[in-house]
């Protein structure tokens, strides 16, 4: 077996592992979107129920959204591995350090993709937006959850052991970072959602550049992060 | 009684020395007080303001006396580069040599880079607001990336004052640290990367177009706030220093103390050892 397929393999472990945890206990169906809904509900009150500069808003509000959404979903990602010495377990168990991260990011990048189709339906109904990209708006949002993902992960696994000072410090570490991916995610938001001209196909080939020098240091970084 | 360890290296601070000064330290600490008062008065007081005529009109245009600013503004903002460069390094010598030295000098580069970096921001705005007309600019990439650059580090030094195992929260501080960097060539290319998203001029340096008194107190800038960066590295790394020899010592004065409390028969029946039996004829007496 080479090396690639047994990070391969461990990473499907893993993946396959996180994915049936959350399909048992249900914590991003049953929190993390109610979580994201009610944002989206806030925002609008917060900009007073006005159709047109909902619209006009609606990409940055969705990203920022699905920032904040996902620190919650990292965090219940990351505290999967914290708890009744599952950590030292892996560590012994011998599953390659850069299989665990691909895994728990995989995993993490389904439970997004999820949170992001449900949302892209609360932009629909709630601020009457209208998807004129479909194409370009899937990319996006593959890419961008992809980048969020990766350094989520890493600031996880980064952040977790922390014991209270967790919950504050993983924000504080890992929203700067994914300042660029709000930035590109939106803007090509802005073209698929006809918000604004711009050239959403570019951003969204900016955002592949960042995803992926996040999901190469995340690789590099996770093994001398899990070595504690 | 009080409890001395028994290892030599753990002495007592107090014993050992008052202050993280030293002559050399002092010595460049004069030198760059000096500097400080010289660049002063040069910068805000012997040059010119920039003041030109435009050729049609006649009326007076230019950066006027905020041009001062940039005095101090563009060496802050090289030195910030110095700082965080020396933060990356010894973060890889971390990950790498796992020494305390490389810990204690990434600690001290990020905590004197962030302060280089948050006057960065502040000299830049101050600068900005009559040149541009406004104290920020979202528009700009270069403000852009320094402050996330700045936001990173300021993370960092959150994840520092955490408590733990201090091996793992080395480590830990050294990843976001080279993954913070990654914004530095960024914020310096940005000027040229973005030229239509960015009110910053590229750099003049290289091409020499400033010249004379200008460009003397300019690159007495650098070299003076160069020196307030060592001076400020050497400090805070002592005291850095310092810190970890004392969490040693009291751990060790600790592990002493606890072993001076446990040398009782409670202690030895508790493990389960043979009590020797000089023990034997203390716990007799008591």
């Amino acid at each position: 077996m080479s090396a690639l397929s047994v990070v391969l393999s461990d990473a499907r472990l893993v993946a396959v592992r996180d994915l049936r945890i959350e399909a048992r206990s249900r914590v991003v169906v049953e929190q993390v979107l109610p979580f994201a809904v009610t944002v989206l509900v806030l925002f609008g009150f917060a900009l007073d129920a006005d159709h047109r500069a909902l619209r006009n808003f609606a990409p940055g509000l969705f990203w920022v959204t699905i920032l904040f959404s996902s620190l919650l979903a990292v965090q219940r990602s990351s505290s999967l591995e914290a708890v009744d010495g599952t950590e030292t377990l892996l560590r012994m168990s011998g599953i390659s350090p850069l299989g665990r991260y691909l895994g728990q990011s995989f995993a993490l990048l389904i439970q997004l993709l999820v949170l992001e189709a449900v949302l892209v339906g609360g932009l629909t109904v709630l601020y009457g937006v209208e998807v004129e990209k479909w194409l370009l708006l899937a990319a996006t949002g593959v890419v961008a959850g992809v980048a969020v993902a990766a350094a989520g992960t890493l600031y996880g696994a980064l952040s977790s052991g922390l014991g209270e000072r967790q919950t504050t410090l993983l924000p504080i570490l890992v929203l700067p970072v994914l300042a660029p991916v709000l930035i590109g995610a939106t803007r090509a938001f802005d073209d698929a959602l006809g918000a604004a001209a711009v050239d959403g196909w570019a951003w969204t080939g900016l955002l592949t550049v960042v995803a992926l020098i996040l999901i190469v240091v995340g690789a590099l970084a996770y093994g001398a992060l899990v070595e504690d | 009684m009080a409890i001395e360890p028994a290892n030599p290296i753990f002495i007592p601070l107090g014993k050992r020395r008052e202050t993280t000064g030293s002559r050399g330290s002092r010595l460049l600490g004069v030198v760059t007080l000096i500097g400080v008062v010289v660049l002063g008065v040069l910068a805000f007081i012997v040059t010119d303001a920039d003041v030109r005529i435009h050729p049609t009109s006649g009326e007076e245009f230019g950066q006027f006396d905020a041009v001062r600013m940039l005095y101090i503004h563009v060496p802050l903002a090289v030195m910030t580069y110095l700082a965080y460069g020396l933060c990356a390094v010894a973060s890889v010598g971390v990950l790498v040599r796992r020494t305390p030295w490389w810990d204690v000098t990434a600690h001290a580069a990020a905590e004197v880079g962030t302060i280089f970096c948050g006057l960065v921001l502040l000299t830049g705005s101050i600068w900005g607001r009559p040149v541009w007309n406004t104290w920020w600019e979202w528009g700009d990439v270069r403000l852009m990336t320094t402050l996330v650059l700045f936001l990173m580090f300021a993370g960092y030094l959150a994840l520092r004052r955490t408590t733990g195992d201090p091996r793992a929260l080395s480590r830990r501080a050294a990843v976001v640290a080279l993954v913070a960097v990654l914004d530095i060539p960024l914020v310096n290319r940005s000027v040229e990367w973005w030229e239509n998203r960015t009110l910053h001029q590229q750099s003049t340096l290289g091409d020499l177009k400033i010249e004379d008194l200008t460009l003397f107190t300019l690159m007495l800038g650098f070299l003076v706030l160069g020196m307030v960066l060592a001076w400020l590295l050497l400090h805070r790394f002592r005291v850095g220093w310092l810190e970890r020899a004392a969490l040693d010592y009291s751990v060790a004065a600790a592990i002493i103390e606890r072993r001076a409390e446990t040398s009782d028969t409670e202690a030895y029946r508790a493990v389960g050892d043979p009590m020797p039996d000089s023990q034997v004829a203390k716990g007799d007496q008591s």
